[in-house]
C-alpha cells in the first residue's frame, strides 16, 4: 500500500512538472521573447495605434499571464481529484 | 468645494475605516497576528495580496517612470506581474501545505540548520528594509502633497501613521483592511484614468484609448507622444529600451524573481485555508494587480503628453512662468518640481538638452498625484487619487512590517534564543521589532537612494538573489544539502549586495561608492537595481556544487520534501 502511494505520488509529481515547464514556455515566450528579444521586429507590425511589440511588453504579456496562472490551477485541481490526493 | 476640505474628508473617510477594521479584528493570538487564523477565502486573500503588493512604488512611482522611460519603464510591468506566474506554480502551493508561519521557517526546517534559518532571516530583512525605505519616500511625497508642507515633514507625518495602525492589527487586521484599501486604490487610480482617457481619446476604457487615435484628428496618441517629445530631443517614447536589451532582460527577470521571493507576498499564501486555494488565490491576486498594471501604460502616455502640451501648447509656443497652472505651483512648494529661467524670457523651455532646459527638476514620483490636476479633472478625483495614494503606501509598509517583525520574534526570539518565551511575549516582541524598523526606515527615507521605484526595484534584487532561488531548490531538489544551501544564499546576496553598493555607497550614502555609479563601470551593462538576476545564478550554482561535495540530506529531510509535493494531508498553519 505504501508501496503504492509512493508511485501515485511519483506520477503526480512527474505531470506537474510537465505541465508546469509547459506554462513556463508561454511565460518566457511572451514576456522575454516578444516583450523584449523580439520587441524590434514586432513593432514592425501595427494593432490600431500599438506597435505589437511595444502591446506585448506593456499589455499583453500580462494577460497571458492571468490566463496561465488560473489554467494551471484549473488542471491542478482535476489532478488532485484523479489521483485522490486532494485535501 | 476647496480642494484641500474635499481632501481632507475623502482622506479622513479612509482612514477612519482602516482603523476601526484594524481595531474590530485586532489579533489576540500568535497565530492571528501572523497569519490571520488560517481562514481568508481566496479571492478576498487574493484582494489584500494585491494592496499588499501594489504599493507607493506601484501606486504613485510606476507610471511616472514609464511616463520618462517609455518603452523601457515596460521591466516594471512585466517584471511585477510575471514573478505571480513563478509563485503560483513554483512556491506557494507547497509552502502552503508545509504549513508554518514564515519563510525562513521553512528554510532552517528543509535545511535542517539553524544557520540556515539565520542567514535566511538577515537576508529577509535586507530586503524587506531596502523595500520599506522605497515605501517611506511614497508616503513622504503623498503626505507632502497632501498637507502642502515640505517633504520632510510628511515622511514623519506618514511614519506616525503607519506606526499606529501596523503595530495594532497584525495579519488579521492587515488582511480585512488590505481589502478596503484595494477597493480604494484601484478606484482611485482607474477614475482619473477613464476620465483622461475619454478626454483625449473618447474611449472610456484606458487600455484601448492607448491604442487609439486622439479626438478630433486621425492620429493615434502614441504616434503623437513619439513625435511631440522627439521634436524636444528625448528619445522616442514607445520604442526606446532600458540601457540595452541585456539589461532589459536581466532586469525584468531580477523583478520576476524577486517577487516570488519576497516575505511579504508568500506569507499571504500562508493565510488561506487550503493548498488548492493557494493556487487559485495567486490567481485572484494576478487578476487585481494587472487591473492596475494595464492601466498604468495609458497613465504614463497621457500624463506625458497633458504635461508637454501644458508647458508647449504648441511647436514653438510656450508656456509663460506667470500664467503656470495652479498644480504646478503646489509642487513647487514641496520642492520636488523647479523651474530657472536661464535665458530670462519668463518663458518655460522643456527639453532634452542640460543647457537648454529650464525644468531643472520633475521628480518623477509626483506624475500620477498631479496626474488630474494636470488634466484639469473635478477636485473629488484628485482627492480620491490621494486617498489612494495612501492606501497603497500604507498597506504595503504594513505588510513588510509584518514580515520582518514576525521573523524577528519568531524566527530570531521564538525559534533560536529563547524558545520558552509566552505568546503574549512574543506577540509584544512582534510589535517593539516593528516600531524600531518603521524608525530605521523613515531615517534612511530622509535620504532615499533613488526614486521610490528604484529603490524597491533593489528589494527584488536582493530578495531575488537570496530567498527565491533556497525555496526553489528546497521545493524542486531532495539533493541540496543545508552547506548548499548556506553558501549559496550567502553568496547570491552577498555579490548583489558589493554590485549595489560598489556603485551606489554602502548603506546607499553616495560618497562611500567606490567604484561610482558610472555605467561604463558596469557589468556587461547591467544596472545594479537589476543584478539580482545574476545573484540568483551565482546561488544556485554555488549551492548545487557544494551540495556535490557535502553529505546529502537526511531521510526525514527527503520524506518533508515528498510531503509537501502533494497536497493531501495537509495541516493549517501552524506552530511547532
Amino acid at each position: 500500500m505504501q508501496e503504492n502511494n509512493n508511485e501515485k505520488a511519483a506520477a503526480y509529481w512527474q505531470y506537474n512538472i510537465k505541465l508546469m515547464l509547459k506554462l513556463l514556455v508561454i511565460w518566457f515566450f511572451v514576456s522575454f521573447v516578444c516583450g523584449i528579444l523580439l520587441v524590434d521586429e514586432l513593432n514592425q507590425i501595427h494593432i490600431g495605434g500599438y506597435k505589437l511589440g511595444f502591446w506585448f511588453a506593456q499589455q499583453g504579456s500580462m494577460y497571458t499571464f492571468v490566463v496561465l496562472v488560473f489554467y494551471y490551477a484549473k488542471k491542478m485541481a482535476a489532478l488532485d481529484r484523479k489521483f485522490g490526493l486532494e485535501e | 468645494m476647496e480642494l484641500q476640505t474635499l481632501t481632507y474628508i475623502v482622506v479622513g473617510i479612509t482612514f477612519a475605516t482602516y482603523i476601526g477594521i484594524a481595531f474590530w479584528a485586532r489579533a489576540g493570538s500568535t497565530k492571528e497576528f501572523y497569519v490571520a487564523g488560517g481562514g481568508i477565502h481566496p479571492i478576498a486573500n487574493g484582494m489584500a495580496t494585491a494592496a499588499d503588493w501594489m504599493s507607493a512604488a506601484s501606486f504613485i512611482s510606476m507610471a511616472g517612470l514609464i511616463a520618462f522611460f517609455g518603452y523601457g519603464g515596460s521591466v516594471f510591468l512585466m517584471g511585477w506581474t510575471g514573478g505571480y506566474v513563478l509563485l503560483a506554480m513554483c512556491l506557494a502551493p507547497y509552502l502552503r501545505k508545509y504549513g508554518k508561519f514564515t519563510v525562513p521557517e521553512f528554510i532552517g526546517d528543509r535545511f535542517y540548520s539553524k544557520t540556515a534559518r539565520i542567514v535566511a532571516v538577515v537576508c529577509l530583512i535586507v530586503a524587506s528594509l531596502t523595500y520599506v525605505i522605497g515605501q517611506m519616500k511614497g508616503i513622504g511625497v503623498a503626505f507632502s502633497r497632501f498637507l502642502e508642507v515640505d517633504y520632510g515633514t510628511g515622511l514623519l507625518t506618514g511614519m506616525g501613521i503607519v506606526f499606529f495602525y501596523a503595530v495594532m492589527g497584525g495579519m488579521k487586521g492587515i488582511t480585512y483592511t488590505q481589502i478596503v484599501q484595494y477597493c480604494v486604490l484601484i478606484f482611485a487610480y482607474t477614475i482619473p484614468a477613464v476620465f483622461i482617457s475619454l478626454h483625449l481619446t473618447g474611449n472610456p476604457i484606458p487600455q484601448l484609448g492607448l491604442g487609439s487615435t486622439m479626438v478630433g484628428s486621425d492620429t493615434f496618441l502614441l504616434d503623437r507622444l513619439d513625435q511631440v517629445i522627439s521634436q524636444l530631443g528625448f528619445s522616442e517614447y514607445t520604442t526606446h529600451a532600458r540601457l540595452s536589451t541585456t539589461n532589459m532582460f536581466v532586469y525584468t527577470m531580477s523583478l520576476m524573481i524577486g517577487t516570488a521571493g519576497l516575505p511579504h507576498v508568500i506569507i499571504r499564501f500562508f493565510t488561506v485555508p487550503k493548498v488548492k486555494d493557494a493556487r487559485t488565490s495567486a490567481g485572484w491576486a494576478l487578476v487585481f494587480i494587472t487591473i492596475l498594471y494595464t492601466t498604468a501604460p495609458a497613465v504614463a502616455a497621457m500624463a506625458r503628453l497633458n504635461l508637454m502640451n501644458t508647458i508647449q501648447p504648441a511647436a514653438g509656443e510656450n508656456l509663460a512662468y506667470a500664467d503656470r497652472p495652479d498644480w504646478f505651483k503646489k509642487w513647487e512648494t514641496t520642492g520636488l518640481l523647479k523651474f530657472e529661467d536661464k535665458n530670462g524670457d519668463g518663458l518655460i523651455q522643456y527639453t532634452a538638452d542640460k543647457k537648454t532646459n529650464e525644468m531643472v527638476k520633475v521628480d518623477r514620483d509626483i506624475m500620477v498625484l498631479a496626474n488630474p490636476e494636470i488634466a484639469q479633472l473635478p477636485n473629488w478625483v484628485i482627492a480620491l487619487v490621494a486617498a489612494g495614494g495612501l492606501a497603497a503606501a500604507l498597506s504595503t509598509a504594513a505588510g513588510l512590517l509584518l514580515a520582518i517583525a514576525s521573523s524577528i520574534s519568531h524566527d530570531l526570539l521564538k525559534g533560536i534564543f529563547k524558545p520558552e518565551i509566552t505568546e503574549k511575549n512574543e506577540l509584544l516582541a512582534s510589535r517593539v521589532a516593528m516600531g524600531g524598523a518603521i524608525a530605521f526606515a523613515g531615517y534612511l527615507g530622509f535620504n532615499p537612494p533613488d526614486f521610490a521605484a528604484g529603490t524597491v526595484a533593489l528589494a527584488f534584487g536582493l530578495a531575488a538573489s537570496s530567498i527565491f532561488p533556497v525555496l526553489m531548490m528546497g521545493i524542486f531538489s531532495k539533493k541540496v544539502s543545508k552547506e548548499g544551501a548556506i553558501a549559496g544564499m550567502i553568496a547570491g546576496i552577498g555579490v548583489t549586495l558589493l554590485y549595489v553598493f560598489q556603485h551606489k555607497g554602502i548603506m546607499f550614502i553616495a560618497s562611500t561608492s567606490f567604484m561610482g555609479d558610472m555605467p561604463a563601470n558596469w557589468f556587461f551593462g547591467i544596472e545594479p537595481n537589476a543584478f539580482g538576476a545574476i545573484g540568483a545564478v551565482i546561488n544556485f550554482t554555488v549551492a548545487f556544487a557544494v551540495s556535490k561535495v557535502t553529505a546529502r540530506p537526511p531521510q526525514h529531510v527527503q520524506d518533508l520534501v515528498e510531503h509537501i509535493r502533494i497536497p493531501s494531508g495537509v495541516g493549517e498553519a501552524q506552530a511547532h
